[in-house]
């Protein structure tokens, strides 16, 4: 499987989400600059964690108006997989590539902790390698992970086991305690916590490599 | 040209005495410009005045230590080529005025100091002092703090692993916020501030300079009264974004070999790092302040200089590589500018609009600054064990202690720190020290802030000793060897006689502590005038700890593990109740000595205990400090969720034996069979050793007889802080 990590000017994970790559396939992942218009040929596209451009504005606003964004949008379209952690998933929301939006957390606070996952869906590029049901612990680091829908759209997501993995204790207020979504072809993952963390025992625990591994048995 | 009268010479903060010598060194009278330079530089913030004849006594050298004192940050060699570079600083004065931005910029201050040396910061942590929790400011205060640390660490992608908190009312007026930044680079690419050599490009970096932070330094070296909430405009406003920016924009221009020499703009601005680079590369520089970057119109030359606009660097490059620099900044979207040159005249010249408006001998700004051997009258160090009531039920006061402001976990604060952001975060904080891999190696480094203020006013020598020692016992209690230390060191009013004396006191006890343990002292600040209303903060020499974990597969955490492991107690109890947390919870008092620290017996413990962690026999341990060996197991068990079933071995009053706060000791959890073998050999070696029982269950138990269920000290214990600030349950929106 070979990868890209988008780096916009205030990613602060894209150094994380390259050695989980590399650590996973192997691979180098390709490091794309915020200000490039094309992508390497890659079969995923890593857009970290961070604060894209400070993230004054709404968190990923200006990142969505970014040159690289362009062939990011193509890259889906094409059915290429795209992977967006906490500020990666605020982007894909501003784009339009994930429905839905992405609010200050409810207790207004800026929260990092481990949390207890449940996996809804085995069924995609990104979990098949987890048990449908299953709990698993990544960390989350976000003040601004609070899902919000309307109900057409959260009745969708759940109609279509759109719903990845859900909170089993809400950190952030989110809408039916949802941490990760997929867009309609199931081709596009967004997710408020970080799975980049969870691939070494000595940092926080392994929980995190069955994404890596569904991935690359998908895409390889 | 306005002329400089007296009032102007003391709203400057400068003396008469100061002015006259001014005027001594320049051979004329200053001009406004000038009289501003001069009171920046010789402000006590800047020109450490008052401590610089003391902490001349520190030692500051070993083998592995690479750069002591007197640059941005210290830098230790850890093997293999890497180096560690570290630095702890205060952001007091403005983070009492305004708390969420006075303690961002402390935190985007800290680690410009530390990547302005070449280094990625990888680790932040904090020390922070704050009023009585009763005081009516203080939630907001400690709101406002902790939000400013992680809105700017968080941006910035270093993780926040750990420090202390405590509250005292001593600090009503007067909060401490101390920041700790922890970086590495390669030992072959430190960089300094030694501006060596003439016709050298002086190029400006970062934010556009404003009318922000005017006098900062002058402000953090006075006093506080009933005005000072009229000193919010000296406060600045961090951007972190910027900050970002800069670090990876100087880091990849840290790649090319085009730069002589950097260093940030902090306190006092422009004006200081561009005198203190000439100073140190014995030069001089001509600055040239139309160019420098504006954001605002018709600023003038003394508000540019002075200004402490955050996010900015100055660098000297080699000539011609101003284009290839330029390049990376604009990049990264960054300011750059060529605002002037080196010379070898020593002079500090600054031009603005075709006029030289400033024009003063380099070394004035420096050597010839002030250096004040201030009187200081000595305390007779207070001592003896306080009266205490026999009969309280020691388990009740367990609860308690564990639930007081001082002891009660800070989750509440350091879940609002991604603590865990660039991967290597091995031990986050809760432990008794953070432990930090150094990336894509199998060494790590262990990082702890300690000081006990408590013991700091009854005895500020051994007060200045315990806080070396506690340092040097959590690095040791993780695995770590420690290798050096940063101190920041907070005190009053030095040109009182009696808070002079908590100073000199405190670094004498500060540098016998560091020599007897070969911990170094690479760095540091100093924090006076911490007084508000002529009440003085309890003295408050926070020191900031690294050691070095060779083998990250080694070392030991403070929850228990497993269910049967013999708990050992390292040293000796002799019940030490002076200024314990006990005596102030239950009793209500806080009154008697600090507890001695033989730095012999420290040393020979604590290599004990490492020795046992290095050789990978052991992996829990945790050093006896607040609150002394109950709570030590206590907080063990919370941490591990295995209860502990203990006696107790010595003294014929459990208070003392439970709750003091005798120096040197340790707790190790190891199973039967490796425990007998570490009592043995450590009863060979002469070290005081005891069996207190064992771990399991869901409950502390006493003696056989007296009893509670962890889960009840666990909610004592996690439940106060949340409580206090007011606990918003989160609302669910289904």
């Amino acid at each position: 499987m070979k990868s890209a990590v988008i780096v916009f000017p205030a990613s602060n994970c894209d150094r994380d989400a390259a050695t989980a790559l590399e650590e996973m396939t192997g691979k180098k992942a390709a490091m794309v600059w915020h200000q490039d218009s094309e992508l390497p040929d890659v079969d995923l596209v890593v857009l970290p964690g961070g604060f894209s451009y400070g993230d004054y504005l709404r968190c990923g606003a200006m990142a969505n108006q970014s040159k690289i964004m362009g062939a990011i949008k193509a890259h889906a379209a094409k059915g290429g997989a795209v992977l967006g952690i906490c500020n990666g998933f605020q982007v894909l929301t501003e784009s339009g590539l994930l429905p839905g939006a992405l609010m200050r957390n409810a207790g207004l606070k800026f929260v990092c902790k481990p949390v207890s996952l449940r996996v809804e869906e085995s069924q995609s590029s990104f979990t098949r390698k987890y048990e449908k049901g299953q709990t698993v612990t990544f960390p989350v680091a976000h003040g601004e992970g609070n899902y919000y829908a309307d109900d057409e759209t959260l009745n969708r997501l759940d109609g279509e086991g759109r719903v990845m993995f859900r909170y089993q204790d809400n950190p952030n207020g989110s809408a039916r305690d949802i941490a990760g979504i997929l867009n309609q072809k199931r081709n596009v993952l967004g997710l408020m916590p970080h799975p980049e963390r969870v691939v070494d025992p000595l940092t926080g625990g392994t929980d995190g490599r069955k994404l890596f591994e569904s991935l690359i048995e998908a895409l390889s | 040209m306005t002329k400089i009268t007296p009032e102007l010479i003391r709203e400057h903060g400068l003396s008469d005495e100061e002015y006259a010598r001014i005027k001594g060194l320049l051979g004329r009278d200053a001009n406004l410009v000038e009289l501003g330079v001069f009171s920046v530089m010789w402000s006590e913030h800047c020109s450490y005045k008052s401590t610089r004849a003391h902490l001349k006594k520190l030692p500051t050298k070993a083998p592995w230590v690479i750069q002591g004192p007197g640059e941005n940050a210290g830098v230790i060699d850890i093997g293999d080529g890497d180096a560690c570079i570290f630095k702890m600083e205060s952001h007091n004065h403005p983070s009492f005025i305004e708390p969420y931005q006075g303690a961002a910029t402390g935190v985007g201050g800290i680690m410009r100091d530390v990547f302005t040396m070449g280094a990625r910061p990888i680790a932040m942590m904090n020390a922070l002092r704050f009023g009585e929790p009763e005081h009516p400011k203080t939630r907001h205060l400690v709101s406002g703090v902790v939000s400013g640390i992680g809105g700017y660490g968080n941006c910035m992608g270093v993780p926040t692993v750990g420090g202390e908190v405590n509250f005292h009312r001593s600090y009503n007026g007067n909060i401490l916020v101390n920041a700790m930044c922890v970086g590495l680079a390669r030992t072959d690419k430190i960089f300094l501030s030694a501006a060596k050599g003439a016709g050298n490009p002086v190029v400006y970096v970062g934010s556009k300079t404003g009318r922000d932070g005017i006098h900062g330094a002058t402000m953090a070296s006075a006093e506080f009264n009933e005005d000072s909430e009229e000193k919010r405009p000296t406060v600045q406003v961090g951007d972190p974004f910027t900050e970002k920016l800069l670090l990876e924009a100087c880091l990849e221009l840290m790649a090319t070999d085009a730069i002589i020499a950097i260093q940030d703009m902090g306190a006092a601005g422009l004006t200081s790092s561009s005198a203190e680079m000439a100073d140190k590369g014995g030069s001089g520089i001509e600055l040239d302040l139309d160019k420098v970057p504006q954001r605002e119109e018709n600023m003038t030359a003394y508000e540019m200089l002075l200004s402490e606009r955050q996010e900015r660097m100055l660098a000297v490059l080699k000539p011609g590589r101003e284009a290839e620099a330029e390049k990376i900044f604009r990049k990264w979207e960054l300011d750059f500018a060529v605002i002037g040159v080196t010379t070898n005249t020593n002079r500090f010249i600054a031009r603005h609009k075709g006029e030289i408006v400033a024009d003063i001998p380099v070394t004035s700004l420096s050597d010839a600054a002030p250096v004040y051997e201030r009187p200081f009258v000595k305390r007779a160090p207070a001592a003896g064990q306080p009266a205490y009531d026999s009969k309280k039920p020691v388990l009740d006061s367990l609860a308690k202690i564990l639930a007081a402001p001082d002891m009660a976990s800070r989750r509440w604060i350091w879940e609002q720190y991604d603590h865990s952001v660039m991967n290597d975060t091995v031990q986050p904080p809760g432990g008794d020290a953070a432990v930090v891999r150094v990336h894509g190696t199998r060494k790590a480094l262990a990082i702890t802030t300690d000081v006990t203020p408590r013991y700091c006013r009854p005895d500020p020598f051994e007060g200045g000793k315990q806080a070396v020692a506690e340092a040097w016992r959590n690095l040791t209690a993780v695995g770590a060897t420690p290798l050096a230390v940063t101190d920041n060191l907070n005190y009053g009013n030095p040109q009182k006689p009696e808070i002079m004396w908590e100073i000199v006191a405190g670094i004498d006890g500060i540098g016998e502590a560091c020599r007897a343990l070969s911990f170094p002292v690479i760095g540091g600040n100093c924090s006076l005038y911490n007084e508000t209303n002529g009440e003085g903060i309890l003295p408050t020499p926070a020191i900031g700890g690294v050691g070095l974990i060779k083998d990250v597969t080694r070392q030991a955490g403070i929850g228990f593990k497993r269910d049967g492991d013999v708990i050992i107690l390292i040293g000796e109890t002799k019940g030490h109740l002076g200024q314990s947390v006990y005596l102030r919870e239950i009793e209500g008092r806080e009154e008697g000595g600090a507890p001695p620290v033989d730095l012999a017996t420290e040393k020979k413990h604590g290599d004990f205990v490492r020795g046992v962690i290095e050789q990978g026999r052991v992996d829990t341990v945790h050093d006896l400090s607040d609150g002394g060996l109950l709570v030590a197991v206590a907080e063990m068990a919370i941490k591990g969720n295995i209860g502990a079933d203990i006696g107790q071995a010595s003294l014929a009053d459990a208070i003392p034996f439970f709750f003091g706060e005798d120096q040197a000791r340790y707790l190790i959890a190891a199973p039967f069979a490796e425990a007998e073998k570490i009592v043995a050999e450590a009863r060979a070696a002469y070290i005081p050793v005891t069996e207190l029982g064992k771990t399991g269950g869901s409950e502390i138990i006493l003696n056989d007889k007296d009893r509670v269920a962890l889960a009840k000290l666990r909610a004592a214990h996690e439940d106060w802080f949340p409580r206090f600030m007011g606990r918003e349950e989160i609302p669910l929106t289904n």
